[in-house]
């Protein structure tokens, strides 16, 4: 199997899975503990609305897809503080709206339209260097932001009525883990494409949780679980010549099924 | 002289078009231990909201110890109601205690050592010691709730708000923590939410009963006008000599 990293885009392929995968567990680790798996999702999609924007003007569709997630992301911000129990409608109303707008830039484009494909299921295969380059200040952000604000992060996530009466900023914290998921979120569409975004935002978070005692072991295991998956997907896609994103994904689901039906196992009892 | 520890005037209160809270007004002094009755859906919580600053009132005025909630946030010490959630979190007693060291000048800093002790010390005063490194979901209700407490008084409060405390824990535990607060009611205010009047009258030195309105009674006792107020079933009121007794009939519909 080592043969297969003769290919420079297999190399990058690997290189991009890793680093997608230090993002993927310590943001998909507090997207879990905090119940903002919808938000994430929503953030995805609308984010649509960016590559098509981008196709429209002629930059870079990732661009334009962290643009719009960011955007998107801070008015989830301002409407989760401001009404609480319409959230979640409001997310799925920019959910929609992002992506019809994508749609709607694309028809727009005059000439050839390109693969969108690509960007509903992902290319990790065609990851040029250039976005490695651009992965691994984003995974540096994320990995400073949580090591030096860690303990704020844990109080806003565990209780953060508790974490606002002892003088911690929630709000502010909010809205940095809402930017950093919108970055994080981005850079998954590039491995697995927006569709799939939630599965490996969530599926080795999930695991994690389950046979951890903290929240920083949580993200560590979610990231090693994360590479596992991704690694596992990409080799098993060029073996049998299958789409990459959706052979990670469903790694990763079969092994979300295998440690529920242990789960079942242990607490049955045999 | 020392400002009360509370002071509400004519604060009112409202969700939408739902009013909560209308005109309350009384005033608590430093020292005292506080009961607050009242039926489901009564406003309890709200007023509890309104005096640690999560929420803003409508209209009126709130001093605790003397300042704005939103000033006094770091003298105070809060268990909230729901210790029940959230138990999948990976998070150790310790750590959740820890999280009464947290601060607003220390963000970005780690935990000490003085940090780590203050918490062993109080985690040892509530009994939890021996489960510092157990997970929070591994615990029964009143062991959960006993952290919780752990966390408020790591904050050094100069006033604790407990939430229901009692809610869904066993009747020994409840015991256990009242005359747990008594003691600690030595050197810290204490105002607590309860549904359960027995154990309540026989412990706290003042009663606040809440429906809209509050009716405040210094020195302890449930006065008739406050169970009309509770509840809306006849109930009887037996009190008789120090702690006051109060059990109520059953009634049968």
């Amino acid at each position: 199997m080592w043969d297969v990293l003769q290919f420079e885009f297999m190399r990058n392929a690997l290189i991009a899975g890793v680093l997608v995968s230090i993002s993927c567990g310590i943001i998909g680790s507090l997207i879990v503990v905090n119940r903002i798996v919808f938000i994430s999702g929503g953030i995805a999609h609308a984010a649509y609305g960016g590559i098509g924007l981008a196709f429209f003007m002629g930059f870079s569709p990732y661009l334009g897809a962290a643009l719009f997630a960011l955007v998107v992301s801070m008015i989830i911000g301002i409407i989760s503080s401001k009404m609480k129990y319409r959230a979640d409608t409001i997310v799925g109303v920019l959910w929609a709206v992002g992506m019809a707008i994508g749609i709607i830039f694309v028809d727009m484009t005059p000439g050839y339209t390109v693969d969108l494909m690509s960007f509903l299921f992902g290319s990790i295969l065609a990851v040029p260097r250039s976005d490695i380059l651009f992965m691994v200040p984003l995974d540096i952000l994320i990995l400073l932001t949580i090591l030096i604000f860690y303990k704020e992060f844990i109080a806003i996530s565990y209780d953060d009525e508790f974490a606002f009466i002892v003088g911690i900023p929630v709000k502010f914290f909010y809205f940095v883990l809402m930017g950093m998921t919108a970055l994080s979120v981005v850079m998954i569409i590039r491995v697995v494409g927006l569709i799939l975004v939630i599965a490996l935002l969530t599926i080795p978070p999930y695991i994690a949780e389950k046979y951890t005692r903290s929240l920083g072991e949580m993200m560590f295991v979610s990231c090693l679980l994360s590479v596992i998956f991704t690694v596992t997907g990409l080799w098993l896609s060029y073996k049998y010549d299958l789409t990459s994103g959706a052979t990670i994904i469903l790694v990763a689901g079969a092994a979300f099924f295998f440690s529920q039906i242990l789960d079942m196992i242990r607490k049955t009892g045999y | 002289m020392n400002p009360p520890a509370i002071e509400m005037k004519d604060v009112c209160f409202s969700y939408e078009d739902i009013i909560v809270l209308e005109d309350v007004t009384f005033s608590l002094k430093q020292g005292d231990f506080l009961g607050i009755i009242g039926p489901n859906g009564s406003g309890k919580t709200t007023l509890l909201k309104l005096l640690i600053g999560l929420l803003k009132p409508e209209k009126g005025e709130i001093r605790v110890l003397g300042e704005t909630p939103h000033d006094a946030k770091h003298r105070i010490g809060y268990v909230p109601q729901n210790v029940g959630i959230n138990t999948s979190f990976p998070i150790s007693v310790f750590d959740i205690a820890l999280m009464g060291r947290l601060s607003r000048s220390r963000i970005g800093k780690r935990f000490n050592q003085k940090d780590r002790s203050k918490v062993e010390t109080m985690l040892k005063e509530v009994g939890m010691w021996s489960y510092a490194q157990t997970p929070i979901g591994k615990l029964s209700g009143g062991q959960r709730q006993r952290v919780f407490i752990a966390r408020a008084l790591v904050t050094n409060p100069e006033i604790l708000f407990l939430d229901e405390p009692t809610a869904n824990v066993d009747p020994e535990f409840e015991t256990d923590l009242f005359e747990f607060l008594r003691d600690l009611n030595k050197t810290v205010t204490i105002v607590v939410i309860t549904h359960d009047i027995g154990v309540l009258s026989s412990h706290v030195k003042s009663i606040a009963c809440v429906n809209r309105n509050l009716i405040f009674h210094e020195g302890g006792k449930v006065t008739p006008e406050m169970m009309k107020m509770a509840y809306p079933c006849p109930v009887d009121l037996i009190a008789h000599g120090i702690p006051h007794r109060v059990l109520s009939s059953h009634v049968e519909k």
